[in-house]
């Protein structure tokens, strides 16, 4: 089973190269983009048979390592269909 | 009277545990040894320092692969039973991400690393590290990080400063705070701090860099006379 781990620093806490790349596109041109958050995703490919037991041990790890709770938020959700390997 | 023991943890990528153990020895005498990250005995240190560097490349996040290493399962053993533990730069980092200081790190608000001189003011006596400096004292010493922009929610911040656990702030030359004087926009111009008992502090600058006079600054062997000060003292 496949679970993407999304992470993002969390609202409020300034984004450093979420800024750049928003003035940098602003820089191109793209004056649609309003702002920009950087984050990460993990792909985990997991043994677990089970969708909600595969969701619930990312969500601890995510706590545990994946994510700094301190500035970072998570969603853990399975790939869908076709997702990029 | 013996010789402060000092244990110096090497992580797979940390930089400057040669010159911990040189600034260790050389200011204060000490009986200095390396202790791998895959080693749980720290030989009975009176001081363990966390060095510079980019322990397992900084891979996620700085800091956040070490903490799992066997040798920090020891460290925070000795740090909770009152054991004087120094972080520099990366090892404020991993004491970050292990819980052992609050607070985390973020990108340093310019993007760029910063490789430079600043200006460090003491903000408490209370730590075995600033034992023997004068609070609002000026020091002047080199930093060289891309994630030293520390950061905390405003609940824990205002418990910090109420607490005196803020140790270092950013400064100008003549000890003003300023935007200006801060190289990484960390919360409050912090470049230091402490856990609430004191004897853990990290801080991002290097005072093992500028700790004897062939380096050209002596400020930074000041927080090592002030840890045998201390250690010292807890002995008589």
């Amino acid at each position: 089973m496949t679970v993407f781990v999304r992470v993002f620093l969390k609202e409020g806490v300034l984004d450093p190269q979420g800024k750049a790349i928003n003035d940098a596109l602003h820089r191109l041109g793209y004056g649609e983009v309003t702002d920009v958050r950087a984050g990460k995703i993990f792909r985990l490919e997991m043994t677990s048979a089970e969708p909600g037991a595969a969701l619930a041990a990312a969500r601890k790890l995510a706590d545990q390592l994946l994510a700094n709770p301190v500035i970072e938020d998570f969603t853990v959700e399975l790939a869908p269909a076709g997702a990029p390997r | 009277m013996s010789a402060p023991r000092v244990t110096v943890v090497l992580f797979p990528g940390s930089n400057c545990d040669e010159d911990a153990l040189t600034a260790a020895r050389n200011t204060i005498g000490a009986d200095a040894r390396l202790v791998r990250f895959d080693e749980r005995d720290l030989k009975n240190p009176d001081l363990v320092i966390l060095p510079g560097g980019f322990s397992y490349g900084d891979y996620l996040r700085s800091g956040a692969m070490a903490r799992f290493s066997p040798a920090m399962d020891s460290v925070a053993a000795f740090a909770s039973a009152g054991g004087a533990v120094l972080g520099i730069c990366n090892g404020f980092q991993i004491l970050c991400e292990a819980g052992l200081l609050p607070g985390a790190m973020l990108r340093n608000a310019g993007l760029r690393f910063v490789c430079r001189d600043v200006f460090l003011r003491v903000e408490t006596k209370r730590t075995p590290f600033t034992l023997v400096l004068d609070k609002g004292e000026v020091l002047r010493v080199p930093i060289a990080h891309g994630d030293g922009n520390w950061t905390a929610d405003p609940e824990t911040y205002r418990q910090l400063a109420e607490r005196d656990q803020i140790v270092f702030r950013y400064v100008d030359a003549s000890g003003d705070e300023s935007g200006a004087a801060n190289p990484n926009g960390s919360l409050g111009n912090v470049a230091g701090i402490c856990n609430a008992q004191g004897n853990v502090v990290g801080l991002m600058p290097h005072p093992e860099r500028c700790a004897e006079e062939i380096l050209g600054n002596v400020d930074g062997a000041k927080v090592f006379r002030s840890f045998a000060t201390a250690l010292h003292a807890h002995r008589t």
